[in-house]
């Protein structure tokens, strides 16, 4: 081994191996979308005007970049971890000012040659480093409802600047790192809580809202009537039972709709309520009324999902094959190349094709998972941790609403979709944590 | 304490496995159990286009092709592609301007997008194909497809033809299954529309792959499930296509209509129906303005009165009478009846008759004796072995009904109507129970409720030639590769009229109906060398004008046949309005008898005769002033028109709008008033005044 140079040292090279099977897989799914029967495939390839071309250019510059990062020192990371991160913050405030409007988002800052970086993106990663800084440092005792909260904020601020530039799927990225959190002791009940509440949510959506009221009021009844001796011994847990009926009733009642007519614009809300197959009616939105005296609201449908679920589902299961995909072909799906990349795969190669792709990904995460686990450093494996829960929230979410499983919220599928933002940042979050692992003797601070 | 929260590390891997589980199981339902997912992808994706063959091609019973196909020229236009176009240049050669122009983009726009083939001008005429065909170049998103469209080579028979026109919605409800979709076309009236499975032909279909914009991405698959369109299926008529031409000229200038029947086949040999027009005014493009003259017409020239319009049949019905009244004995051929002028059976002097004498069988038919007819008609219902008139009147109807009366016959066109046989209980509701004979004594001579089509006295006068038998008269003789739909079985059942009347009271008719043209009332058309059985009919008739019936001149009929010994032509001709049936009916019959058993019109007297009514003007009055009003109301109009032009363009010349005085001539086809189905009219004025009395006189 000594004659081996110093990268390669201690990498993990099965996540490299995933990690450049992944893109070439992404490299062919924008193919197929982008592919015309009359064209060169080879010229088109190398002529750098297509989107798999880019895509291609752009996995080159990655390849470059990590193999940087896999030169680099990782004392560096932890030095720099607060600073990245008051960079970041930095540049997500900055694009409210150079902002570039792409697809209705102003998160874009444009950095010349018809290239725009998508702050919000990289502000992943740094916050990713930070967290595992801040939860790495000997002072910090993550037991105490401080350091919670100060990690909680580490993560809840570019969540909230995204928002603000009209980013909800980036925005809900950040609850990913509630995943690394747990992992270094957060207590299981908010979990639980968090858990129980989203059903709560669901519940509202499906069920009539007086019929849920009785549930709640029966389910409260019930519990009453059967824990009625420990009831009468304490007070307490009688205060608890009604106090969380009245959360439930005062969330399902008050709470919910009001989110949905004012606080979401109507097309959010109406994606959500078509996922439970309801409609929602936008006369009651606030911020489409304002809107009307504008334009007339375009009536919102949900054709994407509609698409993207035939794309799926035509595909059976073995797929139509490489390039014979017609509704990859017809363009049906909108987005294809980008969010609803996933169509397109599971129209040419069906359910085994699916299948068989979503088992790399778990191999992929399982191993990042094991890599985490073997860190000596706090901050090795909470950063570590960061990346599998991105990565994974990432795949969750952007699959399940390419299947009708979750509302269309724009986020990427990790080093498949188009976008060199994304490829870039996936990239260096990788990369990053192999730097680290290959360094997994030292303990970083 | 990261030893502490180790087993965490698990906690996460089942939860990344459940999500991953649950996609899992979702992709399952979507790609295993749901069906729809494919058939929304394949309705998505797949574009079935449909190609049309070639409708079959229809010949005359010699061979002629009398409707086929020709190719014509549709300038067609993708409205994406078709920037910087010489709108002006564009539009001097299809002879519109841009407003126009702009107007169809738009139309094209809306219906087929943006992106597709639309048709900017549908079947240029061949001066404007050759103009565009040298410029097209210059006009890009433009271009010329070819497509077929009927043509009539002989410009006869629209009647009997038909025409096929683009499908309507009501079509397509109406024909659900049968595969139609917006944009086919489909036979609408005459053979087209009867035959139109078997000339229709089968459509074949390619499959294409298409975009969301529905733009055309290629065959589907190679095309391994598309298939071969099969052309129509043509089709043998027995129509003689010279005899057709030469009713149709016969009967220009003339309201009526002409049916010739092939005793021996029940072949129609020709159907004309006067005012005609010429099929392939309603093929161009100017289909629609053309559709639009003749809908409009007051002489209604879309009905085929050959088996659409009802007529009293006249005289002509006193065959069926005569042969009913000697089959059940009230007479027989050597009886005599006594006409003073006047009926005398029922006392009140009706009906009239022209010639005063003594008949027998024989000369009351040749002299069309009204008294004789009324005798056998009153005694046939009066025979007291019936006991009442119903049952009398019903033994009649069947006798009438197996010859084909009162019912439709079955011929292979639409629209035709069955007739009416009076029953008893119709004349129970106007004369009360005890009605008798003399109340509906009109029907022995025609006159009275009895109604017929055309078609069915031709068929009379078949039956008459066979002595007794029919087969169902039609157009069709054959189908080229077969009759697949069974379409053609039921012309070949032969029909009996009723079996107790015997060939020697055929012969006793024949008789007088060859005494009609030997020496009877149709003597001027007796053909030298050609024995013809014919009958005259003179009908009675009124019609509503201005809200008043107002009595019209009679209905010219006659219905005959030739050979009598070897019959080869069956027919019956009515010219409305005409006079007696020997002034106009019977002279047009024999030329036609002449013309398709002797090929030509022989002699001097016999070539006059055509001359004659080539030119003769028959026009009833009553349309030829609602004509006249329409022909002036558009001259009206154009030299408004004209006025207003020229006003326009040059300020200072004034220029009269010089009225002109309504002409009495005839124009050659199109009109602008009353839309009233013309069959109704002519049901009203078919029904003798007599009877409207008996109406009035019951209602109040």
């Amino acid at each position: 081994m000594n004659n081996r140079n110093n990268i390669s040292q201690g990498v993990d090279w099965t996540i490299v191996w995933l990690y450049a099977i992944l893109v070439s897989i992404g490299i062919v799914c924008i193919f197929m979308v982008e592919f015309k029967t009359d064209a060169n495939w080879v010229q088109t390839f190398l002529g750098g005007k297509t989107n798999y071309s880019k895509q291609l250019i752009f996995a080159g510059a990655c390849a470059l970049i990590a193999t940087f990062i896999l030169l680099t020192d990782s004392k560096l990371f932890t030095a720099l971890a607060n600073l990245l991160y008051a960079f970041g913050i930095l540049l997500m405030l900055a694009t409210f000012v150079l902002g570039k409007n792409i697809n209705g988002s102003k998160s874009w800052i444009p950095i010349g040659g018809g290239f725009n970086l998508q702050a919000a993106e990289l502000c992943k990663i740094f916050t990713a480093l930070a967290l595992a800084k801040f939860l790495s440092r000997q002072e910090t005792d993550f037991s105490k409802l401080r350091s919670q909260l100060i990690a909680g904020a580490i993560a809840v601020l570019p969540a909230l600047l995204s928002i603000l530039q009209h980013e909800l799927g980036l925005a809900l990225v950040y609850s990913a790192f509630l995943i690394a959190m747990y992992r270094e002791g957060l207590p299981a009940q908010i979990l639980i809580f968090g858990s129980s509440f989203a059903v709560l949510v669901i519940a509202t959506l499906v069920l009539d809202s007086n019929l849920l009221a009785i549930i709640l009021t029966a389910l409260a009844g019930g519990l009453l009537l059967l824990l009625r001796k420990q009831v009468k011994k304490s007070k307490k847990l009688l205060i608890l039972i009604i106090g969380t009926w009245l959360f439930c009733v005062g969330t399902q009642r008050f709470v919910v709709p009001y989110i949905f007519n004012n606080v979401l614009e109507c097309y959010q809300s109406t994606r959500i309520y078509s996922m439970v197959g309801r409609e929602y009616d936008c006369s009651k939105n606030k911020k489409s009324e304002r809107k009307s005296g504008e334009k007339a609201a375009r009536k919102p449908d949900d054709y994407n999902v509609r698409q993207s679920k035939i794309a799926i589902g035509s595909g059976g299961l073995k797929g139509k094959g490489f390039l014979k995909g017609t509704q990859t072909r017809g363009k049906y799906v909108p987005e294809q190349h980008t969010d609803f990349i996933f169509t397109s795969l599971g129209e040419a190669f069906g359910f085994v094709g699916c299948f068989v792709f979503l088992c790399i990904y778990l191999f992929l995460l399982f191993r990042i998972v094991k890599i985490a686990e073997r860190q000596r450093s706090t901050f090795s494996r909470v950063y570590a941790y960061s990346v599998a829960s991105i990565i994974f929230f990432h795949i969750a979410v952007n699959v399940s609403m390419t299947i009708g499983l979750f509302p269309i919220v724009g986020i990427p599928l990790p080093l498949i979709s188009y976008g060199g933002s994304s490829l870039l940042t996936f990239t260096v979050l990788i990369f990053i944590l192999l730097r680290l692992d290959a360094d997994r003797q030292m303990v970083l601070r | 304490m990261p030893v502490v929260n180790q087993s965490r590390g698990q906690v996460i891997k089942v939860i990344f496995a459940a999500v991953f589980l649950l996609i899992a199981g979702q992709l399952i339902n979507l790609q295993l159990f749901s069906a729809k997912y494919k058939l929304a992808a394949d309705n998505n994706a797949i574009f079935r286009k449909i190609i049309y063959p070639d409708r079959g091609i229809i010949f005359d019973r010699k061979r002629k092709a009398i409707l086929e196909n020709i190719n014509s020229y549709d300038l067609v236009v993708i409205p994406s592609e078709a920037k910087g176009v010489d709108t002006v240049a564009l539009c001097n050669l299809i002879n519109i301007d841009t407003i126009e122009y702009k107007k169809r983009m738009r139309e094209i726009i809306f219906k087929t997008g943006n992106v597709r083939i639309g048709v900017f001008e549908a079947l240029l005429t061949n001066e404007m194909y050759a103009r565009l065909n040298e410029n097209i170049y210059k006009f890009p998103g433009f271009s010329l497809t070819e497509r077929s469209v009927r043509n009539y080579p002989y410009s006869v028979a629209g009647h009997v033809l038909g025409y096929i026109a683009e499908v309507d919605t009501a079509f397509l409800r109406k024909h659900r299954d049968e595969g139609y979709q917006m944009g086919d076309y489909a036979g609408y009236t005459g053979l087209e529309r009867s035959y139109e499975k078997v000339l229709m032909g089968q459509r074949g279909v390619k499959n294409f792959i298409r975009d969301n914009k529905s733009r055309i991405q290629g065959s589907y698959e190679n095309g391994i499930y598309d298939t071969a369109a099969v052309a129509g299926k043509n089709i043998h008529l027995s129509i003689d296509v010279d005899l057709q031409k030469l009713g149709e000229q016969l009967m220009n200038n003339k309201v009526g209509s002409i049916v010739a029947i092939d005793p021996k086949t029940g072949g129609i040999l020709c159907m004309v129906s006067a005012p005609t027009y010429d099929p392939n005014y309603l093929t161009g493009n100017q289909r629609k303005k053309h559709f639009a003259d003749l809908f409009l017409d007051p002489r209604k020239p879309f009905n085929n009165r050959g088996l659409g319009t009802y007529y009293s049949p006249g005289s002509t019905f006193k065959t069926v009478v005569g042969i009913v009244g000697l089959t059940e004995g009230v007479i027989n051929e050597r009886t005599l009846v006594t006409c003073p002028g006047f009926f005398t059976g029922c006392g009140t002097g009706k009906p009239k008759c022209l010639d005063k004498g003594t008949f027998q069988f024989k000369e009351a038919v040749a002299h069309s004796d009204n008294s004789y007819f009324s005798t056998v008609f009153k005694r046939t219902l009066d025979q007291p072995k019936y006991l009442t008139a119903d049952s009398a009147l019903s033994v009649f109807n069947s006798y009438a009904s197996t010859f084909g009366l009162g019912h439709k016959l079955g011929v292979d066109l639409p629209a035709e109507q069955k007739g009416i046989l009076p029953v008893s209980s119709y004349y129970r509701k106007i004369f009360g129970p005890r009605w008798y004979s003399c109340n509906i004594i009109s029907n022995a001579i025609g006159q009275g409720e009895v109604n017929t089509t055309l078609v069915q006295l031709a068929n009379v006068m078949a039956i008459i030639a066979n002595k007794g038998w029919y087969y169902t008269p039609h157009v069709v003789d054959s189908i080229e590769g077969g009759d697949e739909y069974k379409m053609l079985d039921a012309f070949k059942v032969k029909h009996f009229t009723d079996k107790r009347i015997p060939d020697s009271i055929y012969d006793a008719v024949q008789d007088g109906m060859q005494a009609v043209v030997d020496y009877g009332t149709a003597v001027r058309s007796k053909i030298n060398d050609i024995v013809v059985c014919g009958k005259t009919g003179t009908v009675q008739n009124s019609a509503k004008i201005n809200g008043k019936m107002v009595p019209q001149q009679d209905h010219s009929f006659f219905g005959a046949f030739a050979p009598r010994n070897n019959p080869k032509i069956a027919i019956a001709v009515i010219c409305e309005n005409a006079g007696q049936g020997a002034w106009a009916a019977a002279p047009i019959a024999s030329l036609l008898i002449e013309k398709f058993l002797k090929d030509s019109i022989r002699g001097q007297d016999r070539q006059a005769m055509l001359e004659e009514f080539l030119k003769k003007n028959l026009i009833p009055q009553r349309y030829r002033l609602e004509m006249a009003k329409r022909d002036s109301l558009k001259q009206i109009k154009e030299a408004q028109l004209l006025l207003q032009q020229k006003i326009s363009k040059e300020a200072t010349d004034s220029v009269e709008n010089d009225e002109q005085e309504p002409e009495l001539k005839p124009a050659p086809a199109p009109a602008k008033n009353q839309p009233m189905p013309k069959r109704k009219t002519d049901l009203a004025a078919a029904i003798p005044v007599e009877e409207k009395k008996y109406r009035k006189f019951t209602n109040s």
